[in-house]
């Protein structure tokens, strides 16, 4: 016998590909942002928010994956912007190679920001890397606020989590302090935004953190491009 | 949910590494928080080795979450999501183990089999 030790990635060839967009965007100042929530958490309606939000002039293009239908681009096309449906025909999650050839006909020098709408899932998605920036999970108030304990996987991953639905806060049992207080015991640094696509409540809080983000992305790479041109 | 995809990788990178030679055990380390479930894996590996008429036996080990300590060293079970340093009361702990989701070893049938080949 001949025993081979090893400490690679079992998804190495998702890594591979990821390294290769998250180089892609980087390089280009784009960011990207991976939206994970369970199925009907209103990930499509915060996006459908967030595209209302932007300029008509502003370039941004959405990817957004499903395992059925191609409801959700429908939807997200109506603000102007381009979108692209994934079917993942019963796959549980987006990978790497699927946002690659997703994207492959758009040129990335027109985009400043990419968002994901990943499957509704909240284990799946956590073990694939996009070549994001950011994971976001989005946590909508019927679903309870034990679901941090339950799912830390994708809470611990995540930069910030959106409570959404908080509008049907008199309506429901949700203890909104204590799902702040589970998301924090998974992931300290989490941030964490309440908010409404019904009312708007908390939505401008959204859109700072994404036009900072954004920002950051974009002075990233101008300093980038400097020392390149100095060197 | 996605084991079978995970048990596809892992089978995936085990024939474009060891192409010449047959790997009797596969050893992979899957944390608690990587979002794989072992059992479901095991399962998935056995019907896939199945439909592929192959015989390698799947070592899966589970690595539990723990973090470590800055400041003392410590490294200690995160339980109940506690991830202060229970020996010196550090708040600033780190993901030591849990997360992972890596092979960790081939093992080939013949004696000086060549890996990568």
């Amino acid at each position: 016998m001949t025993r081979v030790d090893l400490e690679t990635k079992v998804l190495s060839e998702n890594e591979r590909i990821a390294g290769g967009l998250r180089s892609g965007l980087r390089s280009r100042g784009i960011y990207c942002v991976n939206l994970i929530s369970s199925p009907g958490s209103g990930k499509t309606s915060l996006l459908e928010q967030t595209l209302a939000r932007f300029d008509s002039g502003e370039r941004l293009a959405v990817v957004t994956g499903d395992l059925q239908t191609d409801n959700d681009a429908v939807r997200l096309a109506r603000y102007g912007f381009p979108v692209k449906q994934i079917q993942t025909g019963g796959a549980c999650h987006l990978d790497a190679r699927m946002i690659d050839k997703a994207i492959a006909d758009w040129s990335l020098d027109d985009i400043d920001l990419l968002l994901i709408e990943n499957v509704g899932n909240l284990v799946c998605p956590t073990s694939y890397d996009l070549g994001e920036h950011d994971k976001v999970v989005v946590l909508s108030v019927p679903e309870g606020e034990e679901k941090p304990l339950k799912y830390p996987g994708i809470f611990f991953r995540s930069s910030l989590m959106i409570l959404n639905k908080i509008d049907l806060l008199p309506y429901v049992s949700f203890n909104i302090a204590k799902a702040k207080e589970n998301a924090r015991a998974v992931n300290p640094s989490i941030g964490i935004i309440e908010a409404s696509c019904t009312t708007g409540a908390g939505l401008d809080e959204w859109m700072l953190w994404l036009r900072l983000k954004m920002a950051t992305a974009r002075s990233e790479h101008g300093a980038q491009t400097e020392m390149t041109a100095r060197a | 949910m996605h084991e079978m995809g995970i048990a596809e990788s892992i089978l995936q990178a085990m024939r474009k590494d060891c192409a010449n030679a047959h790997v009797v055990r596969t050893g992979v380390r899957i944390g608690e928080w990587s979002g794989v479930n072992v059992d479901s894996l095991q399962f998935c590996w056995d019907a896939l080795m199945k439909s592929e008429g192959d015989q390698c036996e799947l070592e899966i080990e589970f690595c539990p979450r723990q973090n470590r300590c800055p400041e003392c060293e410590w490294v200690f079970p995160v339980e109940n999501f506690q991830s202060d340093c229970p020996r010196c009361g550090c708040t600033r702990t780190a993901v030591a183990t849990g997360t992972e989701l890596e092979l960790s070893f081939f093992e080939l049938e013949d004696e000086g089999a060549v890996y990568k080949a």
